[in-house]
């Protein structure tokens, strides 16, 4: 059996145009690699600067199928990598015999945590995380062991053969198990690396503002309304499968061509394990088929780099569907307690809040999730006196981490539940209680934090409902494929309830409790084919969300060229953070700016030295230096001459502070995003089952950078939101995973989603970038309540678990609210 | 085992197949078109999604050997005469529905048939023909603007040509 092809076309190296970087030797070797080449049509972009909204640069490659994606990537000789995974959510590893699996024809190396040569535990926050677990299972699908063969099929095989016998523990899984670890033991022992922790809680945070929630406090209420709610547990379910290329370099190193969110990040955790210093371990973006926050933590990162590092050769590792489940974490399952008070016309009084998150069986994120959980978690609402707590916990469920939403999505579906309840209770319209209650600018947060830029919360929700409303269904003219259970034809029209529900939302906007946000950009100006050409590069992730195209218009808009060249992103310049947190525009598309305009300002100069120019309106126009005063002065293609222009800037953001552990004070946040949603949905109530008939979004977006882009990625959200509502969760019991397939894990198809209206506003930041507002995360965020609400709206029924199930509809009885 | 079998008119002959081994398998991995995408390879997302003598099929449910001698078209095949995009392909860009790109692949193909099929498809056409594809960016609007666009330009091209 061979797996090398004999007519795959080996491509050119580096055709983006870009300068070379000094690499190490890898170099030559990784030149089969076709990632190198995902950007090369970027010159035929438009000429849109910003405000325009050119078409993606890679949009041309990704349409002929050209586009190398991380599982695309291909190398002479490369061998193919696969964990053996734990069927147990608990266990103690009594012993691990790998030689069947050593002797099969075709397997070139087999590793357990022993053959680590570096650290062996690794993680975002708290390296918590076995590379490979030691002696211990903490969650079902728990890698022990790795295979090198040089086909997937003889890896598979040889996965099989490996022999391990385990002492099954019952799995600590829910809250109460987890606060008693006297009865039921720990996740992680106490004197076990952890920094935050108790017990079996990864990390809490509490917040108290005006005079928290006391007897008195509730005395001032005419109102109150209180109720438990869950949140299944979401998968970000990218289309791409986490994977990747690790190629053994001359100096030792290892180059790593990878699908990831964070390339410095990775490396940090990476290089400690493989025992090499930073600088030998270089990674390259490969094209990324999507992330939604799944791929901010290692998946097969450092198991790529061990395999190469041990067989010296290309390891290539791929995860089918259900491994990919297993392989990142989920979205925190929630379980929330809301109290709220308010007077007889509508004005909150206060808001009491347990969130209680399960973070599974390693930290990853949860810390700044419960930190976003508990800041975020009054909503867009002034409320004078605020007490929250939230907490992650430890269990032998999945790990969670980041996804789109972050910490904000679980508590919107909690309050916003709790701002129609209130409304119901006050005979109130549930849109104008929450205008009554939005906050505006320069109000303050329960944080003490003030809210320093517009936040037309108020004015989203007008928009939102003057939006026009779908027309009624027409049982006369009727195409049954619009109706609830679809090309089933589980219905003409009988059974069929119509409602209208509304919500908004607020999320954070890049990294807050005083981590020093940055990002870094290197653009480079000069004369190429006889004119100018600008080069960006930095180390962003384009996971899908169009920052390369946006990049390109900032330069363009920024020098006045027309060409520009993204250099692909690698770790051969400064950290760009992570593609997250609604951060890449306002942070990387910052630091290019900045570069941009000091290589304009460098320009400038340089003609001010050569022709004495005296103006001070100078700018870079249409390939020319041109004073406003004085018209076109030079070109630049003659300014520049041979000389190319090239700086690096960081940009990073106003600096925010950790919020106090007991009040949950203090200038946490960046900046602040929002987005107000109204849904009509179709229920055959008979059936249980669910047609979003339209899911509206307006939101304000602070400025367009390219108009496009920023509807898709509303719209997108949106799309995440609704699979949330009412069908997507990781069913998990006694810590085993039970729908790990694109069977049993469902995300909305095209029939499920419907036309999703979006208006954008937009309101400038003064403190961001062209005054953008970060946009990715606020509809998903905002737009689940909203479908739930319609759904209640049409059914009467109180819905306090997502997703919404069919059994949810035909067995709950109507009540109140 | 061998198997020869033609991909976008030209013959391919992939050896040392093992007899478990995809269409999607050995279209990626060993006769270089990497175009069509393995996102479940269960037959649930439609990423892999080629024509098969002209049928669009999941290329993950179809086994190598089944191909012998038959005509397989992918992603790579849809291009234009010229060398430049195909009207498909042409519209999902224009119309932003690439942002990923990693369902498109698929999407491309299926679009393609049934635009081959109904050059003028209803929304609920459109929504029922694609609903075996999935995409997790877009929310699939910009998907039903590009399919709307190709419907559009493709009449247009008709009724030029006629
Ligand atoms: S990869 Fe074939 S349908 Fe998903
Ligand atoms: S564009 Fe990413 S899956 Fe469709």
């Amino acid at each position: 059996m061979s797996t090398k092809s004999s007519t795959k076309p080996s491509t050119e190296p580096d055709v983006s145009g870009a300068t070379p970087d000094a690499r190490s030797g890898a170099r030559t070797a990784a030149r089969t690699i076709q990632g190198q080449k995902n950007l090369q049509d970027i010159r035929q972009a438009s000429k849109d600067g910003i405000g325009g909204s050119p078409l993606r640069p890679d949009g041309t490659l990704k349409v002929r199928g050209e586009f190398a994606y991380s599982s695309d990537l291909w190398h002479e000789d490369m061998l193919w990598g696969m964990a053996l995974r734990s069927p147990h959510p608990r266990a103690n590893i009594l012993s691990v015999d790998v030689s069947e699996a050593l002797a099969v024809p075709g397997v070139y190396a087999v590793l357990t945590h022993e053959d680590i040569p570096g650290a062996k535990y690794y993680g975002l926050e708290i390296a918590d995380q076995p590379a490979l677990a030691i002696d211990r299972i903490r969650y079902h699908g728990e890698a022990i062991a790795l295979v090198a063969a040089d086909h997937p099929e003889t890896a598979r095989r040889a996965v099989k053969k490996i022999r391990v016998e385990y002492e099954v523990l019952t799995p600590i899984v829910t809250e109460e198990q987890c606060l008693d670890p006297a009865t039921h033991g720990y996740v992680h022992e106490p004197h076990e690396y952890k920094s935050h922790a108790h017990g079996n809680i990864c990390h809490e945070q509490r917040l108290v503002s005006g005079l928290g929630v006391t007897d008195e406090v509730r005395a001032l209420a005419d109102v109150v309304v209180s109720g438990t709610y869950e949140v299944g547990m979401q998968d970000q379910a990218f289309l791409g499968p986490e994977s990747g290329l690790a190629v053994p370099a001359e100096d030792g190193g290892i180059d790593l061509y990878i699908a990831t969110q964070w390339l410095h990040v990775d490396r940090q955790q990476i290089a400690p394990v493989l025992g090499l210093p930073e600088e030998k371990v270089r990674l390259t973006l490969a094209g990324v088929g999507g992330a939604f926050g799944g791929r901010e933590d290692l998946s097969m990162q450092i198991h790529a780099c061990l395999l190469a590092q041990r067989t010296d050769k290309p390891v290539k590792i791929v995860y089918a569907r259900d491994e990919s489940f297993f392989g990142h974490v989920h979205r925190h399952p929630a379980r929330m307690f809301y109290e709220h008070g308010a007077t007889r016309d509508g004005r909150l009084v206060y808001a009491d809040a347990r969130i209680v998150l399960d973070g599974g069986a390693y930290a990853s994120a949860s810390p700044a999730v419960v930190g976003n959980a508990a800041s975020l978690g009054h909503g867009p609402y002034v409320i004078p006196n605020v007490r929250m707590h939230a907490i992650a916990l430890y269990s032998n469920n999945p790990s969670c981490g980041a996804m789109r939403g972050f910490g904000a999505v679980q508590a919107a579906f909690g309050y916003e539940t709790q701002m129609d309840r209130l409304a119901a209770e006050l005979g109130m319209d549930p849109v104008e209680l929450r205008q009554l209650n939005a906050v505006k600018q320069g109000d303050l947060m329960p944080t003490g934090q003030e809210i320093d830029a517009p936040a037309p919360v108020a004015d989203l929700l007008q928009r939102v409902k003057d939006m026009p409303l779908p027309p009624p269904l027409d049982l006369d003219d009727l195409d049954v494929r619009q109706l609830p259970g679809a090309l089933s034809n589980t219905s003409h029209g009988e059974g069929i309830v119509r409602g209208v529900g509304y919500s908004v939302g607020i999320k954070n906007v890049g990294f807050s409790e005083g981590f020093d946000d940055y990002s870094t950009a290197r653009v480079r100006l000069e004369v190429i084919g006889g004119e100018p050409v600008a080069l960006v590069h930095t180390a962003m992730a384009e996971v899908g969300q169009g920052g390369v195209t946006v990049h390109a218009q900032i330069a363009r808009t920024e020098l006045g060229v027309e060409q520009v060249t993204i250099h692909p992103a690698d770790t051969g310049i400064g950290s760009a953070g992570s593609t997250s947190a609604s951060r890449q525009t306002y942070m990387t598309g910052g630091a290019v700016k900045l570069a941009a305009e000091a290589v304009r300002h460098a320009l400038i100069e340089k003609g001010r030295r050569r022709y004495g120019w005296t103006w001070n309106d100078i700018t870079l126009t249409g390939g020319k230096v041109v004073s406003a005063a004085a018209g076109p002065l030079v070109s630049m293609v003659d300014l520049l001459g041979d000389d190319a222009i090239d700086l690096t800037r960081e940009h990073h953001h106003r600096p925010t502070v950790p919020f106090d552990k007991e009040t949950g004070q203090g200038f946490g946040h960046v900046q602040y995003t929002f987005c107000a949603n109204r849904a009509v949905v179709d229920v055959d109530v008979e059936l249980g089952l669910v047609k979003v008939v339209e899911l509206t979004a307006v939101q304000d977006v602070g400025k367009a950078l390219n108009p496009l882009s920023v509807v898709g990625q509303i719209q997108g959200g949106c799309t995440q939101a609704l699979g949330l509502a009412v069908m997507e969760e990781i069913i998990v019991r006694d810590g085993k995973v039970r729908n790990a397939s694109f069977t049993d894990y469902l995300i909305p198809t095209i029939l499920d989603t419907p036309p999703i209206p979006v208006e954008i506003l937009e309101l400038p930041d003064p403190n961001a970038p062209y005054g953008l507002r970060g946009v990715g995360e606020a509809p998903t965020v905002s737009a689940t309540p909203s479908i739930v609400a319609a759904i209640r709206n049409a059914t009467g029924l109180a819905l306090r678990r997502i997703p919404v199930r069919p059994e949810h509809l035909t067995t709950e009885r109507p009540g109140a609210l | 085992m061998r198997v020869t079998f033609t991909a976008n008119g030209k013959p391919v002959e992939a050896d040392d197949v093992w007899e478990g081994e995809s269409l999607l398998y050995v279209l990626r991995e060993r006769v270089g078109l990497p175009g069509s995408k393995n996102a479940c390879e269960q037959g649930e997302c439609g990423s892999c999604t080629v024509y098969l003598d002209g049928v669009p099929v999941c290329s993950c449910l179809v086994a190598a050997g089944q191909v012998q001698d038959r005509e397989v078209r992918t992603v790579e095949g849809l291009g234009g005469e010229d060398g430049g995009l195909g009207l498909v392909q042409q519209a999902f860009v224009d119309a932003g529905a690439v942002q990923c790109g990693f369902c498109t692949p698929g999407l491309l193909v299926q679009t393609d048939a049934l635009l081959e099929q109904e050059s003028q498809p209803s929304d609920s056409d459109i929504r029922e023909a694609l609903s075996g594809n999935l995409c997790r960016c877009t929310g699939y609007e910009k998907i039903m603007d590009a399919v709307r666009l190709a419907s559009a330009r493709k009449c247009a091209g008709k009724a030029v040509a006629e």
